[in-house]
């Protein structure tokens, strides 16, 4: 999102859900499309039924791999040289949009030189793609009217996660692939309401929509209306958090609905963190591996028991209606809040969910058209919907970025934090299954799903197999330099020589204890795509 | 856009070009029986239960697939009509079993409603009955291709919406069935267990086990919200009997989706009611988690807040909750005097 947010102005998908279906090209990396966000899967599908061309530039032979034009099976880690890669032939082969770069941009010139060494036998010599296969790539992407980048984790969750983001954003802009429909560059958000926790402010940077703590104006303005005055010095990040919790400067936690225990990169020392800890609370609807270390626990209730708004991957608000009533003492999040403000001393009185979102509308300018009754009536709308007659933004960026003008970055590959060596000769790359999702504390307590996928295994490519003498079941111990774990074997040629892949849903084999917690510098996301392990066969 | 006019039922009606005598007749209002037809799916005609009399046409077409022309007189009703979709009705219970009262499928069957409709209590065809096995060995939908009309929505939908083409028509004549590939079960197919399917089968031919026995069609009330999961923000409706989520089904308003779903909107809602969900606060005492009042717990987390300081505290809000949860908990944070709120928009 940083990285979009320095290219474009905005860091959200830049089109929608919709306009997949029409693109002429879809180029797809960094994300499991199929299982991840299946509907948006089936969508893509649909696309390539109507004849649209596909790129898939990934390091597993994914599903979507099978129907590719092209596909570039990339090592762990290699985005941004192949992104140069691709960028380099469409500028030798003058196929960019040059009206558009000249009108719409800035900074190409300095792009244009970083990428001149990025030859197609450069990039294969780096990414381990097929130089031939690139150049093929480049080609169809370039060719295309309506080209549509769709991209997660698998770009974001490297230590250049930012950089690999800003040589896609180059990408589309000399191709001119933005601020039309079915084109742009789609960040696929993982979970269910994660743009709405980020429009709501939920980062230690911005208030809602965006608005800095550092601006003055914001902080009187928030300060005004919560009658407090706030502080406008930023924040610490989530693994920040940890790291004070472990120098004991962070004293006292309170998580709400969230599982690091499983989800966090480096457990172990996650782990020590939370010990650490003078006090944790822990809100959730489940005892999850990470309420485990609570001091107090809260019981939440689940969606189907609570009111509100959630926001999808497209920037669409929609109402969340309440089905049930909540399960035992178990309270909306919402109202756990409001109850814990007025010990606190505050004076808080909000009805329901909606007083709520009257305040958030009121000062978040991007949401300001929006009401529930308008929600209701239309559907969701999209923001930015600055107005009570605003239908809503189905794709951003059009005659004008957010930015003004789109800015090209010079990008340099950079290797993963940690390559693979002697005592570590693997790459663990880590990711999702179509049946779980992300901790699974709801899958996995969900009767049919956790029957049909009980557990995970370590997908190992057959000539890695047989050199280790492992056959298909067989219980493997995994080790990095940060933890050890136990999980059966699955021999797959869908993952390449010297590339070995987990899931992240399994408390019975935490992958993240395994994985790295060394960041990207300006996101603050873990390397978690990429960390050298050392696979071995238990006796 | 150019209009035709149409008379249905001796009601003349405005209709659009390029609309089937389906779509004129909804457009009016008028109710037309189908089991094959879907405004999503192309369309296959298959099962000619929406027949209808068109003046000087030589048969009574389809009208899920016969377009309008100007000036068209359309009867939807007439005795030829009826007569005919009552053959039709009564050729398909010559092979449907007649089990309505456990029947998952009761109270919202088209082919029990069409039955009830044109007064056909049993077949005048008497001869062989299908007997396929009951295929239940997934855990999360069964299929029973006795009860199948050979509609093909199934098959549609499998092919046209989701893509995985799990499924197809299989044999001829008599012996013609919808199954996966050489009559494996649908877990050696393709199948992604969307359970689309089940959400479109007009009979109790595909019904998903989690809701079996769990409650009538007339008792379940349909609660429209979004699915947990992934950020693509699928419409659902929770099905809901009493005080218990019984099942989930796509929600077709839902823009992002259209009705679409898959394993996880469909199949992954029964965590709701899981016997480890958290009723009561928890207070750690010397290792153990004993149950407490919100009144205490709530009192001993406030004094803990204080006592860290603003530059002690710090919180991890959730991609999991609503946005008006999230707003609150980053304004409760800030107001304490700390930014440091996050969450795990970076996992």
């Amino acid at each position: 999102m940083a990285g979009l947010a320095a290219a474009f102005g905005s860091g959200a998908m830049t089109n929608s859900i919709d306009e997949v279906e029409n693109a002429d090209c879809l180029l797809i990396s960094g994300s499991n499309t199929t299982e991840a966000h299946p509907v948006i899967g089936y969508r893509v599908r649909k696309a390539l039924r109507n004849g649209a061309k596909l790129i898939v530039i990934e390091p597993r032979r994914i599903e979507l791999a099978d129907y590719a034009d092209v596909f570039l099976q990339i090592k762990p880690g290699a985005n941004e040289a192949i992104f140069n890669g691709l960028l380099h032939v469409i500028i030798k082969e003058d196929l960019y949009d040059k009206e558009f770069v000249a009108e719409r941009t800035e900074g190409f010139e300095e792009v244009k030189a970083a990428v001149e060494k990025y030859t197609p036998e450069y990039v294969a010599e780096i990414t381990g793609a097929n130089a031939e296969d690139i150049v093929e790539a480049a080609r169809i992407y370039a060719a295309a009217d309506k080209a549509s980048v769709l991209y997660t984790m698998g770009i974001t969750q490297h230590s250049s996660g930012t950089n690999n983001v800003l040589a896609i954003a180059n990408l589309v802009m000399a191709t001119g692939n933005i601020g039309r429909e079915s084109t742009g560059m789609n960040p696929l958000r993982g979970q269910n309401n994660v743009q709405g926790a980020c429009d709501m402010g939920a980062l230690p940077v911005v208030f809602t929509g965006y608005q800095p703590v550092v601006d003055p104006a914001a902080v009187e303005k928030f300060s005004k209306a919560w009658g407090v005055s706030l502080n406008d010095k930023p924040g610490l990040t989530v693994t920040e958090i940890f790291k004070g919790a472990k120098d004991g400067t962070v004293k006292a936690v309170y998580i709400m609905g969230e599982n690091p225990m499983i989800s966090d990169a480096d457990l172990n020392h996650l782990e020590e963190s939370l010990d650490k800890l003078d006090f944790l609370v822990v809100q959730d609807i489940f005892l999850t591996e990470t309420a485990q270390y609570a001091d107090v626990v809260l019981p939440a209730c689940t969606f189907a028991e609570k009111d509100g708004t959630f926001v999808n991957t497209e920037r669409r608000v929609q109402m969340v209606n309440k089905a049930i009533d909540s399960i035992g003492e178990s309270k909306a999040d919402w109202e756990i809040i409001m109850a814990l403000a007025n010990k606190l001393g505050f004076d808080w009185n909000y009805g329901s969910a909606e007083d709520i979102f009257k305040e958030i509308t009121s000062l978040t300018p991007s949401y300001a058209g929006i009401s529930y009754q308008r929600l209701e009536e239309e559907e969701g709308i999209q923001w930015p919907c600055p107005t009570e007659d605003h239908p809503g933004t189905k794709f951003l960026h059009q005659g004008k970025f957010s930015r003004g003008l789109g800015k090209f970055h010079p990008i340099e590959h950079q290797p993963p934090a940690e390559s693979p060596d002697e005592n570590y000769p693997f790459i663990l790359t880590t990711g999702r299954n179509l049946y779980h999702y992300h901790t699974a504390s709801m899958t996995g307590r969900s009767k049919s799903i956790k029957e049909f996928s009980a557990e995970d295994t370590l997908r190992i490519n057959p000539e890695d197999a047989a050199n280790l003498g492992v056959s298909d079941g067989d219980m493997l111990k995994v080790t990095s330099r940060r933890g050890e774990i136990e999980v059966k074997a699955e021999i797959t040629d869908t993952v390449g020589k010297g590339v070995v892949f987990m899931t992240f849903h399994f408390s019975d084999s935490p992958v993240n204890k395994l994985t790295n917690c060394a960041i990207d510098p300006v996101a603050k996301i873990p390397e978690l795509k990429v960390s050298a392990v050392k696979v071995e066969k238990v006796a | 856009m150019t209009k035709v006019n149409v008379t249905i039922n001796g009601q003349p009606v405005e209709a659009e070009a390029g609309m089937t005598i389906l779509e004129a007749a909804q457009l009016a209002g008028i109710d037309v029986p189908t089991f094959c037809y879907d405004p999503q799916l192309f369309g296959a005609g298959a099962c000619r239960i929406c027949v209808v009399e068109v003046e000087n046409a030589r048969n009574l077409p389809a009208s899920c697939v016969t377009p309008i022309w100007e000036g068209m007189v359309i009867n939807t009703e007439s005795e030829k009509v009826v007569q005919a979709r009552k053959a039709n009705l009564s050729l398909l219970l010559a092979n449907h079993p007649l089990d309505c009262l456990t029947c998952e499928k009761s109270g919202e069957c088209k082919l029990q409603d069409y039955c009830y409709k044109y007064g056909v209590t049993e077949s005048d065809f008497v001869g062989d009955v299908k007997d396929f096995p009951l295929e239940e060995s997934n855990p999360f939908f069964e299929r029973d291709m006795n009860k199948c009309i050979l509609c093909g929505k199934c098959v549609q939908v499998c092919h046209e919406i989701n893509g995985a083409g799990a499924i197809d028509y299989a044999f001829r004549g008599f012996a013609s069935t919808i199954s996966p590939a050489f009559g494996e079960p649908v877990e050696n197919s393709p199948c992604v267990f969307c359970g689309m399917c089940t959400d479109i089968c007009p009979v109790g031919a595909l019904t998903p086990k989690l809701s079996k026995f769990k409650g009538r069609a007339w008792e379940i009330n349909k609660v429209k919200t979004i699915c947990p999961y992934c950020g693509t923000g699928c419409a659902i409706d929770l099905h809901v009997k009493g005080n218990e989520v019984v099942g989930a089904s796509g929600n077709r308003e839902g823009l992002a989706n259209k009705g679409h779903v898959c394993v996880k909107g469909h199949y992954g809602w029964d965590f709701i009611h899981s016997p480890d969900r958290l009723t009561k606060p928890l207070i750690k005492k010397d290792g153990k988690f004993e149950e407490a009042s919100w009144e205490e717990a709530l009192s001993l987390v406030a004094d803990k807040f204080k006592a860290a300081g603003a530059e002690g505290l710090a919180g991890l809000s959730s991609a999991r909750c609503t946005n008006e949860d999230n707003y609150l908990f980053q304004k409760l944070l800030r107001v304490m005097g700390s930014n440091s709120v996050d969450h795990c928009a970076r996992l």
